[in-house]
């Protein structure tokens, strides 16, 4: 296509602004395209300020930093602040924590959209899989607090619909929200309820690109449909698969922070604590605002789900020779 | 050679569809059908109570369809000055926020995409770094501190300017669905880069702006976190932190329900108008979702593309 572009390009060059318009060296391509810069200007100082420049600031991790001196006014500690987070009894229990969380919802949230886009799949289009495409997709438009909201509302001890119906039933009332056994469960099985639906349509998208003839070649070869679904439509959607997963990875420890937040209270604290809300009520919402100590676990944090996210990345080129960058 | 299609198929299949098929198919459709009702009835159950009486929400007597109908908990939500000032601050929160966001996408979405950019790889590195590494709550907390930000509108704005997540569905939108012969067409004719995507791109792209508007709007609408951190300043307040002290905190001012005397009816009316709140803090969302729901598949599948 470029090929052709010059080629009408050159008879005419008295059109553009002069012979100098063929450029090879970097500044003359620069300032050819100098709008393209002014455009993009903006966002690029907003990503520095507003992304960039928090990575700079992280280093009070490092100082003891107090709030209204500069950061380069701190005193220089060293690794002082990481020492203190991983003697102290909150870390294996942060750490603990946050992966049960991560991995559960990993194991159950993974698969589940994707069995739910294999057996949409089968069926034909109709009322029937765009009314449960629709209501599935619905709930990820519910707000966190909202969600929580309901949480609390369906399982409380006396008026929620679960209790009474556990009650109906004969049994105990369970104080659910109030749990540390059960908040894991908790956390999870409403996420999958919230975002399933949502997180099929990748997977359905990825589904439509696979070449039909291969159904129709293995259709009369007498593959049954669970025959095709398995050695069809899944290696289909293994690509995606393994983007989503490695993506997954690196967020690992990035245990959504309002969730939790929301659904902590003092009775479940013992298994809902994790990294991002211990930082928060460390960091800001304490009395004492110890803002060096957050932002340690927090860097900490950061820097455990890079690396999580390169190697899931690394295994995956060697395992699967697929690889996000 | 008449090639084999599905359609040239399906009677054979249909006589064929004995045993494992016809048993997975059923299979499949009773699946899918309890997967439905999970997913529907705790949004019916929401509704019904919303609009049942209070003492037959407490007393279980909800089971699909409202009880006792009654609008009353409506009534009581609406009559609540500090619902309204969560409505109005959340509506301008998603408004302007959203106008923001997409004017900042877009501006980094079309240099972005020109694959004769110079140094477009390191500009692209540098914004999508940002996905896996942040610096941190504490320093961003900071900065929005240092910057005079805390406690005004622009804490839950300008923080969260662009996504980048949306910025890589807009540079995909741009690449695959703006045809490069338009561009080259345009420059032949002396056309400007800034004339080229304000007349050229922008009217192209009403699909992208459409589903970048709803993406963040939907973002902005259902925002808790920054509004946590930032503000202290009730006024301020989206509606999703009042939804919170009502919802979850529990703590409903009873200056709300001053005219009931009776305990247990007034524990009634609490609960009743926790779930008119769900239903009311979730309409807006509720109401454009049906016309939305197109264009978030779409922008999935543009997200997808770039993986």
């Amino acid at each position: 296509m470029a090929t052709v572009t010059t080629s009408i390009a050159r008879p005419r060059p008295q059109t553009q602004a002069g012979v100098g318009q063929r450029i090879t060296t970097a500044w003359k391509q620069i300032r050819h395209s100098w709008q393209l810069y002014v455009l993009l200007a903006l966002p690029l100082a907003w990503l520095l300020v507003f992304a960039y420049y928090p990575m700079y600031g992280a280093q009070i991790a490092f100082r003891d930093f107090l709030p209204g001196k500069a950061i380069l006014a701190s005193e220089w500690v060293g690794l002082a602040n990481f020492e203190r987070f991983f003697a102290s009894p909150m870390f294996e229990r942060l750490i603990k924590n946050t992966l049960v969380l991560s991995v559960y919802s990993l194991v159950v949230g993974f698969p589940i959209p994707i069995l739910l886009a294999l057996s949409l799949n089968q069926l034909q289009t109709g009322l029937f899989k765009r009314t449960v495409q629709m209501v599935s997709y619905a709930p990820y438009f519910i707000s966190t607090v909202v969600m929580v909201g309901m949480l609390l509302q369906f399982l409380d001890l006396r008026r929620g619909p679960v209790n009474l119906i556990v009650q109906a039933l004969g049994g105990t009332p369970v104080l659910f929200m109030g749990s540390a056994e059960l908040f894991p469960s908790i956390y999870v099985w409403s996420g999958v309820w919230q975002y399933t639906g949502f997180s099929t349509i990748i997977y359905l998208a990825a589904l439509t690109t696979i070449d039909p003839a291969l159904h129709e070649a293995a259709v009369v070869d007498g593959a049954n449909r669970l025959q095709r679904m398995w050695h069809i439509d899944l290696p289909g959607i293994l690509p995606v698969m393994v983007t989503l997963f490695i993506l997954n990875m690196g967020q690992m420890l990035n245990i959504g922070f309002e969730k939790t937040y929301l659904m902590q209270n003092e009775l479940n604290l013992a298994t809902s604590e994790v990294i991002s809300t211990y930082v928060y009520k460390t960091g800001l919402a304490g009395g004492v605002a110890n803002f060096s100590y957050a932002a340690a676990i927090g860097l900490f944090n950061s820097v455990i789900g890079l690396i999580l996210l390169v190697s899931a990345n690394w295994a995956s080129q060697r395992v699967t020779q697929k690889s996000l960058f | 050679m008449t090639p084999i299609t599905i359609a040239s198929i399906k009677p054979k299949n249909r006589i064929r569809e004995t045993g494992v098929d016809r048993v997975f198919t059923i299979v499949n459709y009773t699946v899918l059908t309890i997967f439905l009702v999970l997913i529907i009835y705790p949004l019916i159950f929401v509704m019904s109570s919303s609009l049942s009486d209070g003492s037959a929400v407490i007393s279980g007597r909800v089971i699909l369809w409202p009880v006792n109908f009654s609008t009353l908990a409506y009534e009581k939500v609406f009559s609540y000055p500090r619902i309204w000032s969560g409505y109005g601050n959340s509506l301008f929160y998603a408004v302007v926020g959203t106008l923001v966001n997409v004017t900042m996408t877009l501006l980094a979405a079309f240099p972005l995409s020109r694959r004769d950019l110079f140094g477009k790889n390191i500009f692209l590195a540098l914004f999508l770094f940002t996905m896996f590494f942040n610096g941190g709550l504490i320093p961003t907390y900071l900065l929005v501190r240092d910057l005079g930000l805390r406690n005004t509108q622009w804490a839950l704005i300008i923080p969260q300017a662009l996504s980048v997540w949306n910025l890589l569905i807009a540079i995909t939108f741009v690449r695959t669905s703006i045809p490069h012969e338009l561009l080259e067409a345009s420059q032949l004719d002396g056309c400007s880069d800034f004339n080229y995507f304000v007349r050229i791109l922008l009217p192209l792209s009403t699909p992208l702006i459409a589903v970048l508007s709803l993406f963040y709007a939907i973002g902005h609408w259902n925002q808790f976190f920054a509004a946590l951190l930032y503000l202290t300043n009730k006024d301020l307040f989206p509606l999703q932190i009042i939804l919170r002290d009502i919802l979850i905190s529990s703590n409903v001012d009873l200056s709300m329900v001053e005219d009931i005397k009776i305990m247990a009816a007034r524990e009634a009316l609490r609960e009743l108008l926790k779930y008119a709140l769900i239903v009311v803090a979730s309409v807006p969302v509720l109401i454009i979702y049906p016309f939305a729901q197109r264009y978030f598949v779409k922008g999935i599948m543009l997200g997808s593309v770039k993986g």
